[in-house]
């Protein structure tokens, strides 16, 4: 009697495995097209070709600016100092969020009018939220002898360019 | 004595036309009231049956009502203003100056939707200290609380995104400020900041990509949610109305879903 029972519930469990089965297949291929879906809306939602200015540029012969001088080119967002040691170029984009810092003449001082982070000339910051220094940018001269400045390029600190 | 207008009421109500729009039928009864709610695709999130406590004035202040009716006008007059604001480097500040001085009632449409954008966080903050003071987020009504978190957090959104459509200084510096906070984000970060500006600066993608999240993605989420939070109210029991009497609160909040839930 127990046998005949047990027979009984035992015949099932072939039919549930297919079912198990293509359960499995079904949820795995949803799975799949999913993931698929992800990938495909962050492909099409990062742009490929940006219509962004190019981060070289020249901002003009050596000769022009003054010894102990800081130029803020407002359009380019880069400080181009230059100092006894040589030149350099500084950006003027602000290491907390971004804002554009201004050069003050008269305390010798660059601050953010955002949050009121200041920097001394060299990018070190001597007050305010930002984390970070300015970065220095890569500056070298072109064979026409102007200055070119890579916006996209960070170099150490105090690698002044002597011409 | 029914007037000559009632009369004409009447014939309306009852014609053909009428009926295959309102099909509940006429009439005072109780049956005939619940169908009038029950059947229409508006008042259908709503109860049947309110009771008269949950509607007066010192149970809410109606602020969830008022949160309701500047999201009314804001769509109401941001549509209107679509209609000459073009989300181009170009156009947009001159747009926007141009529905200030040259479009007629421009200027009242713009400030409209500028003063109820500012009320409409205002009501929602104090919404929500309503709702919290009162005690009205307990069981059975955590979950309409998430959805309300929900609703805030796309309120901010609809704010924030809407900050950058005038393109002037101010709304510039402001986004480059917010989208710089979302680097913050540990690993993801500078991917979200790049994906929210369609680029790496705030410029023509990240114009248009605001302007659409602003008055596509964002409205249709919110009403979605505001749907969802109006039926959790029915479902939940009904508006929360506090009992002055300990005892009395007690029973109210034992009462609740199955009575009235429907």
């Amino acid at each position: 009697m127990s046998d005949h029972a047990l027979n009984t519930r035992q015949a099932p469990p072939a039919e549930f495995d297919r079912r198990a089965f293509f359960t499995k297949i079904g949820l795995g291929s949803l799975g799949i097209a999913a993931a698929g879906t992800i990938v495909f809306s962050y492909e099409y939602l990062s742009p490929n070709v940006l219509y962004e200015p190019s981060p070289i540029v020249n901002i003009g012969k050596p000769q022009d600016f003054a010894l102990n001088s800081v130029t803020m080119d407002v359009n380019s967002a880069i400080y181009l100092v230059r100092a006894d040691e040589g030149y350099f170029a500084l950006s003027m984009v602000c290491t907390h969020l971004g804002c554009l810092t201004a050069w003050n003449q008269d305390l010798g001082i660059i601050k953010c009018p955002c949050h009121g982070s200041e920097f001394t000339r060299t990018g070190q910051k001597i007050e305010g939220p930002a984390p970070k220094p300015l970065p220095w940018l890569k500056t070298w001269v072109s064979d026409e002898g102007d200055l070119m400045v890579d916006r996209s390029t960070d170099i150490p600190p105090l690698q002044y360019l002597r011409i | 004595m029914p007037t000559k207008a009632d009369q004409i009421i009447e014939q309306v109500r009852a014609s053909r036309v009428w009926r295959s729009v309102f099909r509940s039928g006429t009439g005072n009864s109780t049956l005939h009231r619940a169908l009038a709610i029950q059947q229409n695709i508006f008042l259908h999130l709503f109860a049947t049956k309110v009771r008269k406590r949950m509607v007066r004035f010192s149970a809410t202040w109606y602020l969830g009502t008022l949160t309701l009716g500047t999201f009314l006008i804001l769509v109401i007059t941001g549509v209107l203003l679509m209609l000459y604001y073009h989300p181009s480097v170009p156009q947009a500040y001159a747009d926007m100056k141009d529905l200030q001085f040259v479009v007629s009632s421009g200027l009242f449409l713009r400030n409209l939707h500028r003063w109820s954008a500012q009320l409409m966080v205002f009501l929602v903050f104090a919404h929500m200290f309503k709702v919290f003071y009162r005690g009205a987020y307990r069981t059975p009504r955590e979950f309409n609380w998430v959805i309300g978190i929900v609703l805030l957090l796309i309120t901010l959104l609809l704010s924030y995104t809407g900050y950058l459509l005038p393109w002037d200084q101010l709304a510039y510096w402001a986004i480059t400020v917010g989208s710089n906070l979302s680097s913050a984000v540990p690993l993801i970060g500078s991917k979200i900041h790049f994906l929210l500006l369609g680029g790496n600066q705030v410029n023509a993608n990240a114009l248009l990509r605001f302007y659409v999240l602003h008055c596509v993605i964002l409205p249709l989420a919110a009403i979605l949610f505001i749907a969802i939070h109006f039926w959790r109210i029915r479902k939940d029991g009904g508006l929360y109305v506090q009992q002055s009497d300990p005892k009395a609160q007690a029973a109210a909040e034992n009462e609740p879903a199955a009575k009235e839930a429907k």
